[in-house]
């Protein structure tokens, strides 16, 4: 275990450059309008900076490196489904497509309506064209459906290596069964009690699982970030925040609305504060693993583009040597963040379904 | 913070919600609940087994205690037989010797008697023998006695003188 981790953070780490400086030729082709490889060239921080944002955000095409990579459909619900191919965009994304006589323009991002001649109106930096509803199979979306496909997979194989009628557990599922067994009694038994744990058993290992190997993928040379993206967080924080709420018992809203055992001025002081806590609770979930995510990948990134911006064979070495220490601590963040978020998760339900004691 | 939010996509916000709910939903039932049933199952045969391994435990030391017992009850046992039955050895000994003496006994008497009587016939004879003999010889004597007229002359005198003396 401990060499194939070696091996992938080495692959990591060799890889990534490369991944960065195709990045850069693709900034220099936008904006100069010439082709040349960047290898040997030194890089601006400006267009460092560029480069990260770019990998940080999510995209409508799946490309690993210049050329190497797909379009991917975009779907727009606007007077009626409009589903195309993203290469409409241009490869560089910045044309305008034409789509059953409407027309779309990508600013940021985000796909806008515009006339036959592209252009946005701009105020304060923001488009004022009508954004459409936008629900396009992006990059992360691809990979968080091939992700879910593989974890079935991946699952349902080990479910299936007990059916054999062996005792022991097999392939696969020597290694991941101390896991799941982790999950179950060091995350739900302890947090929500013997008595309930089996009803969340399902959310807490799925997210477990999810979280941790799309983390892991987002280390990767691949280029994805899934768990350091708001919007996929922020689903996964409401729909423990929905779990929470539903499987509240007397004794849980009691102890927000009413508090138990204070006066009751103070009952009605804390009645609000608590209220804003089941939802502060959720929020704090969704923050901390994006937060997390990102701050890994930037800094990665950023060592990583250092190479590029001193282009010195000391600034290779040193900040190589850096990124790697930096990835085995990735590693670590990458279970981790996933240990947590089920861990709260499991923390909140447990709240919801507590006894009262008193 | 208006830059983080204005991040969000509604579009990749909804196909996350509908793959992690279907995600949760196929692998509760293909997955987690088969895993989670063959652990739970697997661990119950252990500490099933572990129990009984324990009770199997218990068990024979219940047994070696109730074989000793039953060891020590033999043993017991088979010294009390072995004093019954050195008394019976002995009572019969004793019995035997005492119809030993009584039957020897017996015996000597029966040949003392038979002794007894054979003495008593043997002397009985003897006596008869004599008293013949002692005829037979009274009375070769008497013929040799009486043979001549002179003889019987003179026993006869004898007799007489006898006679008138007394």
């Amino acid at each position: 275990m401990r060499i194939f981790k070696f091996w992938r953070t080495l692959l990591f780490v060799a890889l990534l450059p490369t991944c960065l400086s195709a990045g850069n030729s693709d900034n220099q082709e936008s904006s100069h309008g010439h082709s040349h490889h960047q290898n040997g060239k030194k890089v601006s921080r400006e267009q460092a900076k560029e480069f990260i944002d770019h990998h940080l955000q999510d995209s409508y095409g799946f490309h690993v490196t210049e050329g190497v990579g797909f379009s991917l459909p975009v779907i727009l619900i606007d007077e009626g489904l409009q589903v195309f191919s993203s290469s409409k965009f241009g490869s560089h994304g910045d044309q305008t497509a034409e789509v059953n006589g409407k027309f779309y323009k990508i600013f940021h991002g985000k796909i806008y309506k515009t006339g036959a001649d592209g252009t946005l109106t701009m105020d304060h930096g923001h488009p004022t064209n009508v954004k459409p509803l936008n629900f396009s199979i992006t990059k992360n979306v691809f990979v968080i459906i091939l992700m879910s496909a593989f974890l079935i997979y991946l699952f349902s194989s080990v479910a299936k290596s007990y059916n054999k009628g062996n005792l022991a557990p097999s392939g696969a599922a020597k290694f991941l069964e101390p896991i799941i067994i982790f999950v179950r009694d060091e995350i739900a038994i302890p947090n929500i009690g013997e008595k309930h744990y089996k009803r969340y058993m399902s959310f807490l290992l799925t997210t477990f699982f999810f979280i941790w190997f799309l983390n892991l993928l987002g280390m990767t040379p691949l280029g994805v970030n899934v768990t350091g993206n708001l919007s996929v967080t922020a689903c996964l924080a409401i729909i423990t925040y929905c779990i929470t709420t539903f499987s509240g018992n007397k004794n849980y809203w009691g102890h927000i609305f009413w508090m138990p055992g204070v006066p009751t001025p103070m009952k009605i002081i804390l009645a609000p504060i608590e209220l804003l806590g089941t939802i502060i609770k959720p929020f704090a979930l969704m923050i901390r693993l994006y937060a997390n995510m990102t701050a890994g990948h930037v800094v990665i990134m950023s060592l990583l583009s250092l190479i590029l911006v001193f282009n010195t064979h000391v600034a290779t070495g040193s900040f190589l040597t850096l990124t790697l220490v930096i990835s085995v601590l990735e590693l670590l963040v990458a279970a981790l963040q996933a240990y947590i978020f089920t861990m709260l998760a499991a923390l909140y339900f447990g709240s919801a379904v507590e006894e009262a004691h008193h | 913070m208006e830059a983080l939010f204005e991040n969000l996509s509604i579009g990749l916000f909804a196909w996350q919600a509908l793959v992690f709910v279907v995600l949760i939903f196929l692998l509760s039932k293909f997955a987690w609940k088969p895993i989670l049933k063959a652990v739970n199952d697997r661990e119950t045969s252990i500490s099933d087994a572990l129990n009984a391994a324990e009770k199997a435990k218990e068990e024979m030391k219940l047994l070696q205690s109730k074989n000793e017992d039953l060891l020590k009850e033999a043993r017991e046992e088979r010294d009390s037989i072995l004093k019954e039955a050195n008394a019976v050895k002995a009572k019969i000994v004793a019995e035997a010797k005492e119809q030993a003496k009584a039957e020897g006994d017996s015996i000597v008497a029966a040949a003392k008697e038979s002794i007894d009587n054979e003495k008593m016939a043997a002397v009985s004879e003897l006596k008869n023998q004599v008293a013949v003999l002692s005829i037979e010889i009274a009375e070769k004597i008497i013929r040799q006695e009486l043979s001549g007229a002179d003889k019987q002359k003179a026993l006869a005198d004898n007799l007489a003188d006898e006679i008138s003396l007394n």
